[in-house]
């Protein structure tokens, strides 16, 4: 018999449509960027595909963490106007 | 008793019982009187008598917590703790019982400070009794490691699956000596197999927001399997019996049939009531004693009709009175308690001691053991 307790099934958008809460969004500048991949690695939501580098916005919460890690500094955090 | 017997304390019975149950972990921090439990499982796990990991943990808070994680992937676990261990281990207990977790505790009762006392007393233990934790009480050594066994099967019955507590009177009976039959328990305790236990190829998220329309829910289904777990434990005493030959019931009985008058109290306090009841029979006095077992489950077809019950409490509810009595009241409205506060501190309290309770007994009224009169 399976006891009533709190289970959740992680899936993807558990939390909703977290790009909503963004104020900043990463802006990449493309002809700067060498393609290291470390925002991937850092981006602590997992929404920059590691072979592309393409950031899903719709998940992305805009916390910069990817552009403060850049060697390159070819991530800039531009202020979202809603 | 019929097979061979070993002389042991409570703490080496409960250990003993422990080992055959096969824990696969076991976390604990040693504590007066509790240590000589943990000491022996650690020598059965360093000498490889017992195949279990043995995490040895920085605290009790520590200790409920390594249980919690271990129990949560489905394997048996086991722990002990005594007095501020087990009120360290508070907000653990109650998330082992709320993620309906069976782990099995033995609890050696001992005062709680201050003044620094190593006694025994059940405060320590009945002020956890709200943490959804099934909890017995036991008498002798014999009963220690039978209870140990049971506890087991009973928490991991899949209609209980709620952690069960050993409790064993410190150093009344977790440092003396008794003889008693270690029985092999072969497949008494079924295998364990836990119905939300972590699956990595099927992950879940344990202890996520329960919003308040859903939360009472879960609460209500632990007090489903707390009701639930008066059929198992009946069930498991009676199966243990007819493996084993020894009796055991919720609550323990003697002489109460034709009796007038019955003292009721827990543990130890409740066994020697039994030599009570036999000094007041020989004056006359028809007194029996009701041993109450399990505290929780609270036993609820007491047969104390028209029966004057002088009960002890090794233990006290500050602005109330003692635990025992006002639960006895609550459950039995009709009950005649003549309510006694004996052996806090580790007090000694006689058999002569019990006899005179129920001499001197005043229905309605509470007295305390060793306090003049005009102060009570």
């Amino acid at each position: 018999m399976m006891p009533k307790m709190t289970i959740s099934v992680p899936h993807e958008g558990a939390a909703g449509l977290t790009g909503a809460w963004r104020t900043f969004r990463p802006v990449v500048n493309r002809d700067v960027c060498n393609k290291c991949g470390i925002c991937a690695m850092f981006c602590p939501d997992a929404v920059i595909d590691p072979d592309t580098l393409e950031i899903d916005l719709v998940y992305c919460k805009g916390c910069g963490i990817c552009a403060n890690e850049c060697p390159k500094k070819c991530i800039e955090m531009v202020r979202e106007e809603h | 008793m019929s097979g061979k017997l070993t002389m042991s304390t409570g703490n080496k019975a409960v250990a003993a019982a422990a080992k055959m149950a096969k824990p696969v972990v076991v976390a604990a921090y040693p504590i007066t009187p509790q240590t000589e439990i943990i000491e022996t499982i650690a020598d059965y796990v360093a000498s490889g008598e017992m195949d279990a990991r043995y995490i040895p943990v920085e605290s009790e808070h520590s200790a409920m917590t390594a249980c919690i994680g271990a129990s949560i992937t489905g394997v048996r676990v086991f722990t002990a703790t005594s007095s501020h261990g087990l009120l360290y281990m508070h907000e653990m207990l109650h998330w082992a019982a709320g993620a309906r977790l069976p782990i099995v505790m033995g609890q050696v009762n001992r005062t709680l400070a201050p003044g620094w006392n190593i006694w025994a007393e059940h405060t320590d233990a009945l002020s956890q009794r709200d943490t959804g934790w099934l909890q017995i009480y036991v008498s002798t050594v014999q009963e220690a490691y039978d209870a140990t066994l049971m506890a087991f099967r009973i928490a991991e019955d899949t209609r209980v699956l709620l952690p069960v507590m050993i409790n064993m009177d410190g150093f009344l009976l977790s440092h003396i000596m008794q003889p008693f039959e270690m029985t092999e328990p072969g497949d008494f305790i079924p295998p364990l197999n836990l119905p939300h236990k972590i699956d990595v190829l099927d992950p879940k998220g344990y202890g996520a927001m329960s919003p308040a329309n859903v939360h009472y829910q879960f609460r209500f289904d632990m007090e489903k399997s707390m009701r639930a777990s008066r059929t198992v434990i009946d069930e498991t005493e009676t199966e243990f019996k007819k493996r084993f030959g020894r009796t055991y019931k919720p609550v323990d009985e003697y002489l109460t049939e034709d009796a007038d008058v019955i003292i009721i109290a827990l543990g130890t306090l409740g066994k020697e009531a039994e030599v009570a009841a036999d000094l007041l029979r020989k004056e006359g006095i028809k007194a029996g004693v009701m041993r109450i077992r399990w505290f929780r489950p609270f036993p609820l077809d007491m047969n104390i009709k028209g029966k004057e019950l002088v009960v002890i409490d090794r233990d006290y509810s500050f602005g109330f009175g003692g635990v025992i009595a006002g639960e006895i009241q609550a459950r039995y409205p009709d009950a005649k308690i003549a309510s006694i506060i004996a052996g806090l501190g580790g007090q000694e309290v006689t058999y002569e001691d019990m006899a005179a309770f129920v001499k001197n007994r005043k229905t309605g009224t509470e007295f305390w053991f060793g306090i003049p009169q005009e102060e009570q």
